[in-house]
């Protein structure tokens, strides 16, 4: 069975969910991925901080 | 010169007495009440109860801040308000109780000519019999990450359980311990710290972790949830939480108020109005807030607290106390200037000042018991707050009672926050979210309430790294280190 799927049959509130699969959780802790991310979060952080001034 | 005391020392009190002390300069006076030692970087506290940090990394002494900027620093706790003086004085006044610099128990009376109250909260621990200790402490029953200590206290105890967790199984409960609960934020930072920490000691496999919260909802956050763009897509935060929880699998409970608290032990009454009890190991229940108890006096000695303060305790300021059915909830109904509206001299910044509503949808159970979040007013919101009234006094200190009264309301204020699912420089994520604006604008923005260009949420290392650097950079700033001015609310 793939990770992703082995929390779906523990309970039923788990089976009505998303759960990420292997590419979007490789996504979430690769570094290069996640510095692309960062910059582009701060940007957006920074505009809604700046808005909130 | 014009005496500004400023009640509390927290985010929204150290901004506002700093950057009031800094417009100032040393024509006029700025007064301090607190009565912590230490200033805390409360969202750090999370990392402090998984062992990820220790209590020095997220306190350090107020004092020599203080001292360095000019600002008179009492280490006392505010008792009284008295806003029209006293027989044979029109001076306004407090009264407070030390706590510390040497003079312990001892009482005095601040004159002042403008007053911000920044107390924050009271953690009302004993509005949830056996979460407190009958005298406004936590009880022996669970374990909270609220301070420093109280977090230093949690990873001993989490410790204790890892321990027991290599031979047999261990119960982990962790969410709200009352029905009107707010910083839902903190309990789920605190149970994906926990997951995390359990996965990287080899002892996942025999934890249970179980999420108890007063939210109707999983990703309410006490916003009434919030609705981003994702994948080309408009979706609920509902979503988003409910596959965190399943991929890291913690169940959950929604929609409870915690009415009692055994050893090992949870009662509850649900929504829909069912009981139930849940069984731990170990539990982390965030307490309810109130105000921190402040009385208020006329100047003929009558109590006028009820003037000045809501029932919960917090301070009334501008907006619109009027009770009204949710369907007329609006956003003009907040707060702009942070002003008490029979004493001008008087403001209100942070947690401290009373929510006209909720922003949550209100919700009861058959039994007539309110199961619903309380509005967060900390992090961004409280430091903003805290700088606009800070110019607002400034402006009144120099140009008179009729300056500008700066502006700012929760919803036009966006706010970002990250929540930690988990400390590693290469393995660990944050939940990144913006929210534009806080309280939701439903004639401004019908469909969700709020601009969707704005408010957005991703999982990821990067809000790891982000909620790190912010860590050192909003210590640094408190500080008053060069440039901290530049640092952003």
């Amino acid at each position: 069975m793939k990770e992703e799927e082995v929390n779906f049959g523990k309970s039923d509130k788990f089976n009505l969910t998303m759960i990420p699969g292997k590419f979007a959780r490789f996504l979430r802790t690769c570094v290069i991925w996640q510095f692309i991310r960062f910059l582009i979060i701060n940007v957006k952080m920074i505009i809604v901080v700046g808005k909130s001034h | 010169m014009a005496r500004l005391i400023v009640m509390g020392g927290g985010v929204a009190g150290h901004t506002t007495a700093t950057f009031a002390k800094k417009w100032l300069g040393n024509d006029h006076e700025v007064v301090v009440v607190t009565p912590n030692a230490n200033w805390n970087w409360i969202p750090s506290n999370i990392w402090v109860g998984v062992g990820q940090m220790k209590k020095e990394d997220v306190v350090f002494p107020l004092a020599p801040v203080y001292k360095k900027a000019g600002i008179d620093y009492r280490q006392a706790k505010a008792v009284s308000i008295h806003p029209e003086g006293k027989e044979g004085s029109d001076k306004q006044f407090i009264t407070i109780e030390y706590t510390g610099q040497g003079k312990e128990g001892q009482t005095e009376e601040l004159e002042y000519d403008y007053l911000v109250n920044a107390t924050g909260p009271k953690l009302n621990f004993d509005a949830t019999p056996g979460l407190g200790d009958g005298n406004g402490q936590i009880g022996a029953n669970t374990v909270s990450v609220c301070t420093a200590d109280h977090a230093v206290h949690a990873n001993s105890e989490l410790r204790r359980i890892f321990e027991k967790a290599k031979t047999e199984k261990q119960k982990i409960l962790v969410g709200t311990g009352h029905g009107m609960c707010t910083c839902q934020g903190a309990a789920f930072e605190y149970i994906f710290n926990i997951e995390h920490e359990a996965r990287k000691a080899g002892v996942r496999d025999n934890l249970e972790f179980k999420w108890i919260s007063n939210e109707a909802f999983l990703g309410d956050f006490g916003m009434g949830g919030l609705h981003m763009k994702v994948g080309g897509y408009v979706v609920s935060s509902k979503l988003f939480a409910e596959s965190l929880y399943a991929e890291r699998g913690v169940d959950w409970i929604l929609g409870a108020h915690v009415n009692k608290v055994e050893e090992g032990k949870v009662h509850y009454e649900q929504l829909d109005g069912t009981m139930g009890e849940e069984e731990f190991d170990f539990a982390m229940l965030i307490p309810p807030f109130a105000g921190v108890g402040l009385k208020a006096y006329a100047k003929d000695g009558s109590d006028i607290t009820d003037t000045i303060f809501a029932a919960n305790g917090f301070m009334k300021v501008d907006a619109d106390y009027t009770p009204k059915p949710y369907e007329e909830w609006k956003a003009s109904d907040w707060p702009r200037k942070y002003q008490n509206p029979t004493y001008s001299n008087m403001f209100a910044a942070g947690i401290a000042f009373a929510p006209p509503h909720l922003i949550s949808k209100p919700a009861k159970s058959p039994n007539g018991t309110p199961i619903n979040p309380t509005p967060p007013r900390t992090g961004m919101p409280s430091g903003i707050i805290g700088k606009a009234v800070a110019h607002s006094v400034c402006d009144m200190i120099k140009n008179g009672e009729n300056a500008h009264i700066h502006e700012i309301s929760m919803a036009e204020m966006g706010a970002a926050c990250v929540a930690s699912a988990g400390k590693g420089v290469f393995d660990g994520t944050a939940a990144a979210m913006t929210v534009y604006p806080v309280v939701p604008d439903f004639e401004k923005y019908p469909g969700t309430g709020r601009d969707t260009d704005y408010t957005f949420g991703e999982i990821g290392l990067a809000g790891h790294w982000i909620k790190h650097i912010l860590h050192y950079l909003f210590i640094y700033k408190a500080k008053l280190k060069p440039g901290w001015t530049l640092i952003p609310e």
